[in-house]
């Protein structure tokens, strides 16, 4: 960005407004000068992400991946996709970094120090398919408000931590506990100090299960900066922002967690199915909980030129939120014929499956490979797009990529 | 003499045959224009694909240095919208007058945003010009395809 050009736009008390504290001596600052704390920085160093990876938003942070990236079984951090409500916090000191569990349904409000969640507790190691509830929004008619996610926001990384479970048990919590609630040191894009940007969490049902961890690892190192460190909830299968990065305190509420982003229409999708472009009351609006099935084709990248004659070889994920994938196809007819593909078992629950394939084409010609996922309860992806729903969540329509037989 | 003078006669049918051509070439061009009016206007689409660099020009209706398109209204925009946000939460989005309004209703209601005033009719009728919703059907063609040979 131009820096003369955008400090001439923008005026003295809007520059405030954004530092969120007054600028003294604002008078006498140079017009051409743009304080330190509005400059662009390079994600990809600054979050060591690969160069092909795409930002869809640098205030706040929302870059994704595309499918040829997400090949690798397990995704390293440079594929992973970065999804912000607020700021990233700045100067996290984990040595002080604390974790209090408080809320209506605790016996006793307790804190932890990072190593007494470390030492107190046993470790486990799982990996975790995290997919953004908004993946796919992009393609949403009528378009749906928001960053336009296309394919790439999901991850399977392998996280380790402690069980939330031994955690609350540890705490004690009463019998009418409903739903866990995070809060984290992110800040909110205005500046306000009194508001969270988001303070989402799951039924405790959810928050009970062996594989939802309170994690301060990613693929063996500390968590990066930009998902979470140094502690990271993290709910597998469900929407992304179930699983609250740089957390400092789980309440453990008597009613749903109403924090920032758990109402109105986010993350939430209407109760009953509803014609493109309509209008939903709030109060017809349901919290998403597990993700659909899906998968994604990330060998090849799309566009492949292939001389006649000749096989191709696919393979990809497919995941389907809580449950597992059971059946997974191919179609190059547009979805006139489906043959299967091989699918391998989870690693853990949660985790993602892989599957492969050899396509053979029958003569020259324009093809799509399209890709479809049935999940344990039989329900398969959609060729079209899924059902309509104000914020654009949940289209788990079938991956595809063009083929050329030449 | 009478080799100066056939030079002069060549040279004069020279120069009256480029003459020709030139005119021809005009005429041909007017035609095309006539037939082809938007030769000199690139697309929406197409101007977008050109901001690769950010710069403090204006090019193909883009403001290079914001990333919004050049019209009436574009500096209110950036000052009431890209204070918290980047330009890109905005430019991405494509909405009807009613949806970009209940987006600012939404921002002031949960994210402080402020009374835009007399801005608010402003903002509102640049966003819904300029990135006012296509329709897109329940499924898209693949676009963008980059062809490369696979060994």
């Amino acid at each position: 960005m131009d820096r003369r050009d955008f400090s001439q736009k923008l005026s003295l008390a809007a520059m405030a407004s954004i530092l969120g504290t007054e600028i003294v001596f604002g008078n006498q600052m140079p017009s051409t000068y743009l304080p330190l704390g509005l400059q662009d920085s390079d994600p990809f160093k600054l979050f060591k992400k690969d160069g092909e990876m795409e930002v869809l938003n640098n205030r706040p942070w929302n870059i994704e991946a595309k499918a040829h990236l997400l090949n690798d079984k397990i995704t390293p951090n440079k594929f992973m996709f970065i999804r912000n409500n607020g700021k990233i916090p700045e100067n996290i000191d984990p040595s002080t970094w604390t974790l209090t569990i408080d809320g209506e349904s605790v016996n006793r409000k307790k804190t932890y120090t990072l190593s007494e969640l470390k030492t107190k507790f046993p470790q486990y190691t799982y990996q975790l398919t995290l997919e953004c509830g908004g993946n796919g929004r992009s393609e949403f008619n009528p378009p749906a408000k928001g960053n336009q996610w296309t394919v790439g926001a999901v991850s399977c990384a392998n996280w380790t931590g402690v069980r939330l479970r031994d955690i609350l048990e540890d705490v004690g919590i009463k019998s009418n506990a409903v739903y866990i609630g995070y809060h984290a040191a992110d800040t909110h894009l205005s500046g306000d100090p009194n508001k969270e940007p988001i303070s989402r969490g799951v039924p405790i049902s959810k928050a009970m299960q062996d594989e939802t961890l309170v994690a301060f690892s990613m693929n063996g190192e500390d968590i990066p900066i930009a998902h979470g460190f140094p502690l990271r909830l993290v709910c597998g299968g469900w929407p992304a922002s179930t699983s609250g990065k740089w957390i400092t305190r789980l309440s453990v509420r008597d009613v749903v967690h109403d924090g920032a982003k758990m109402g109105g229409t986010s993350y939430r999708v209407p109760c009953e199915t509803v014609a493109p472009g309509s209008k939903v009351e709030d109060s017809n609006m349901c919290i998403i909980e597990s993700m659909p099935v899906k998968s994604l084709i990330t060998y090849p990248k799309s566009g492949a030129l292939l001389k006649e004659g000749k096989v191709l070889k696919i393979n990809g994920h497919a995941w389907a939120g809580e449950l597992e994938v059971s059946k997974m196809e191919f179609s190059i007819d547009f979805g006139s014929t489906w043959q299967h593909c091989t699918l391998e078992k989870p690693t853990n629950r949660l985790a993602w499956q892989h599957f492969d394939t050899s396509v053979s084409f029958p003569k020259k010609g324009y093809y799509e490979v399209w890709a479809r996922a049935t999940d344990s309860n039989g329900k398969s992806q959609p060729m079209v797009l899924p059902g309509w729903n104000p914020k654009g969540y949940l289209n788990n329509a079938c991956h595809r990529i063009a083929v050329k037989v030449v | 003499m009478e080799n100066t003078f056939r030079d002069q006669i060549k040279l004069l049918s020279r120069m009256l045959f480029t003459f020709f051509f030139l005119f021809l070439i005009l005429i041909g061009g007017l035609f095309y224009l006539i037939d082809n009016p938007e030769t000199f206007e690139s697309s929406k689409t197409d101007s977008l694909q050109d901001v690769t660099e950010a710069d403090d020009k204006v090019e193909n209706t883009i403001d290079l240095a914001n990333g919004f398109i050049d019209d009436e209204g574009m500096e209110a925009t950036i000052q009431n919208c890209t204070g918290c946000h980047s330009a890109q939460l905005v430019t991405q989005n494509r909405m009807s007058r009613e949806g970009w309004k209940a987006t600012i209703k939404w921002m002031q209601e949960t994210q402080n945003l402020w009374d835009l005033g007399a801005n608010e009719e402003l903002i509102l009728t640049y966003l819904s010009k300029n990135y006012a919703p296509t329709k897109k059907g329940r499924r898209q063609n693949l676009e963008n395809i980059e062809w490369y040979e696979l060994e």
